[in-house]
């Protein structure tokens, strides 16, 4: 049997074992939630943190400070937004101060300006420990933003782990794209 | 480990699940190894006076046993009677096949859509019925059944407590999408509980096995989720500043300890199972995380690189100072109990290897029970035999599951799949 005759049969079979299941009187996992699922939070939580689809303008435009927008102008430092780190490692490499300085700039100047800083790591290891590695990285950039007057308000620091990494790495040029921090400014 | 393999000459067997009945294609396993001593016992499909019937219960039983490496399962074509009670059995006609025991059953309609199954299980050599069950089922319940069935028998042959009426969930990601899922040990009957377009890691089942917590990315964010297995409804469980994530329930039900970030390095919590109730655990500079709740409600058992590399340290429940737990292999991580408390699975990392190592408590002795590479997310089957983990097949991700005593050994993949982060869960009643 091929490859796309398989997956034909698996998928006829996935959904007929969804309509049978569907039928069933007993309790079973019989409804899939959508992940847009406006459930009632209950939770006593934190308020919400910025997300990158909470809106379109960047905080530089609304200013009106600049006419053009310096976080996209390829031309501009404010358009590089990784920071790459050495393995098992979160200092923030020499070659990314300049990066680092610019944001951190911008974000003194602007203070609506809001970033996530996501950290990531490779493959290699458990994921939870991953995602704790990421995050120790971004918050490495966040005290160097700090230090040059941004401030805490203005940043988030999360992690996304090895969840965004490239896969089947075969070497270390290609671990090293997988360590990083991306930063990403509120409306982007 | 290597001498442990020599003396048992591999068996191999396939169970194709995808291609026998069309309504329960899942994940396709393979089984290496086995028990010197398999229990040689004869299957004899069951009378089945119900047409509606798709499933052979004896198959199933079947294929539940063969799967834990202690059975040998006997071909019966060749014998003429097919007794559906153990009054009919004649002991002559197995004790030919070299049966040890044998089991008998029949399934019969009853008034209002419902089925009874009978089954009985007797020792061939002794010429005595071992034991006797009656299950009066809705016909959807007919794999479950035999599940139960099949839990018996292991039971009173091998003294373990059961595992077969149980269920696993696993992360399934096809192009890019995320799908959460929940199958029957056996890998048949998945279902997708929720899916994303974001990565989703990390489900933890409740102890009663009606709710699993999980971490989504959907928000761009690590955010917790509690979803009801029943209803399909779920709740923020954790949605702090910064990664809210690794869940792991206590044994009560009653709370999760969870792991926060929010400006600085993962550090470990409490939070009761409705979002209520924050309470931080640990108070480090280090990175804290991968919490699993000892089976006695006492004690969390976590990572923590505060040593300098990954180690398992464990710190009471209710905070204060942490104890290290493990002190062989370079790293240690992502620990999980086993039912009885008494060991702990975990990753370990020798090298540039990662493996699946248990440690008995006790003693602190631990053995490796996978040859590794990229094995992560170990966790035990209900009765503690058999440790389910993520290993990684021509650069995908599939299952595979080892025995405790690392005798058995399973891969489940699944086609075009790429599957992680799984996790057994509590028997089904």
């Amino acid at each position: 049997m091929n490859k796309t005759m398989l997956n034909k049969k698996l998928l006829s079979s996935l959904l007929l074992a969804m309509v049978l299941s569907a039928c069933k009187s007993t309790p079973m996992v019989d409804k899939p939630a959508a992940v847009d699922d406006k459930s009632p939070n209950t939770t006593a939580t934190a308020p919400a943190a910025p997300v990158a689809d909470s809106g379109a303008d960047t905080a530089g435009v609304k200013d009106g400070s600049v006419s053009g927008n310096p976080l996209t102008d390829p031309n501009n430092i404010l358009s590089k937004r990784t920071v790459y780190f050495d393995f098992d490692k979160d200092t923030v490499r020499e070659e990314f101060r300049p990066l680092v300085e610019a944001h951190a700039k911008y974000l003194a100047e602007h203070g609506s300006a809001k970033v996530i800083l996501q950290g990531n790591a490779d493959e290699r290891g458990t994921r939870e420990y991953n995602l704790s590695l990421g995050q120790r990285r971004s918050v490495s950039v966040k005290k160097s933003l700090n230090l040059l007057s941004a401030q805490d308000k203005q940043i988030e620091t999360v992690s996304y782990g090895e969840e965004k990494a490239t896969a089947n790495c075969k070497d270390e040029a290609c671990h090293q794209l997988n360590r990083r921090v991306d930063i990403v400014y509120e409306g982007e | 480990m290597k001498k442990l393999f020599k003396l048992f000459q591999p068996v191999l067997f396939l169970i194709a699940t995808l291609t026998t009945t069309v309504a329960h294609a899942a994940l396709e396993i393979e089984i290496s190894g086995g028990s010197a001593q398999q229990i040689p016992i004869a299957i004899v499909p069951f009378g089945q006076a119900v047409t509606a019937n798709q499933d052979k219960i004896a198959d199933i039983i079947a294929a539940d046993l063969r799967r834990s490496g202690l059975f040998r399962v006997l071909e019966t074509s060749g014998v003429a009677s097919r007794p559906t009670e153990v009054s009919q059995v004649k002991y002559a006609e197995w004790a030919v096949l070299q049966a040890q025991a044998i089991t008998v059953g029949n399934v019969t309609a009853l008034p209002g859509n419902r089925l009874k199954v009978t089954f009985g299980l007797a020792d061939v050599l002794k010429q005595t019925q071992l034991v006797t069950m009656e299950y009066n089922i809705a016909p959807n319940q007919l794999r479950l059944t035999a599940h139960k069935i099949a839990d018996v028998i292991y039971q009173k042959l091998t003294g373990e407590g059961p595992i077969f009426a149980s269920r696993i969930a696993y992360i399934n990601k096809t192009k890019n999408r995320y799908a959460l899922q929940v199958a029957d040990a056996d890998g048949v009957n998945a279902q997708t509980v929720v899916s994303s377009s974001e990565p989703i890691i990390s489900p933890a089942w409740s102890p009663d096995g009606t709710r699993i917590a999980y971490v989504s990315f959907e928000k761009k964010k690590p955010i917790i989720f509690v979803q009801s297995l029943t209803t399909g409804q779920r709740l923020t469980l954790a949605n702090f500043k910064g990664n809210n994530s690794a869940p792991t329930w206590s044994p009560d039900g009653k709370k999760l300890a969870i792991v926060l970030s929010h400006s600085a390095n993962s550090q470990l919590y409490t939070i009761n199972a409705d979002g209520t109730g924050l309470k931080q655990v640990t108070k480090s500079s280090a990175i804290d995380t991968e919490p699993s709740w000892s089976p006695d409600g006492k004690w969390i058992y976590f990572t923590s690189d505060r040593g300098g590399n990954p180690q398992i340290y464990k710190v009471s429940a209710f905070g204060g100072e942490a104890q290290r737990v493990t002190f062989q292999g370079d790293h240690n991580l992502s620990s999980h109990f086993s039912p009885d408390g008494k060991s702990l699975v975990m990753v370990r990392k020798d090298g540039a290897r990662y493996s699946i190592a248990l440690q008995d408590l006790a003693s602190g002795q631990s053995q490796l029970l996978s040859d590794g590479g990229q094995d992560e997310s170990p966790s035990f089957a209900p009765n503690g035999r058999v440790i389910l983990y993520a290993t990684r097949m021509g650069g995908r991700g599939a299952l595979a599951a080892v025995s405790s005593d690392g005798r058995v050994k399973q891969r489940l993949s699944e086609s075009g799949g790429d599957i992680r982060e799984p996790s057994w869960g509590p028997l089904l009643n």
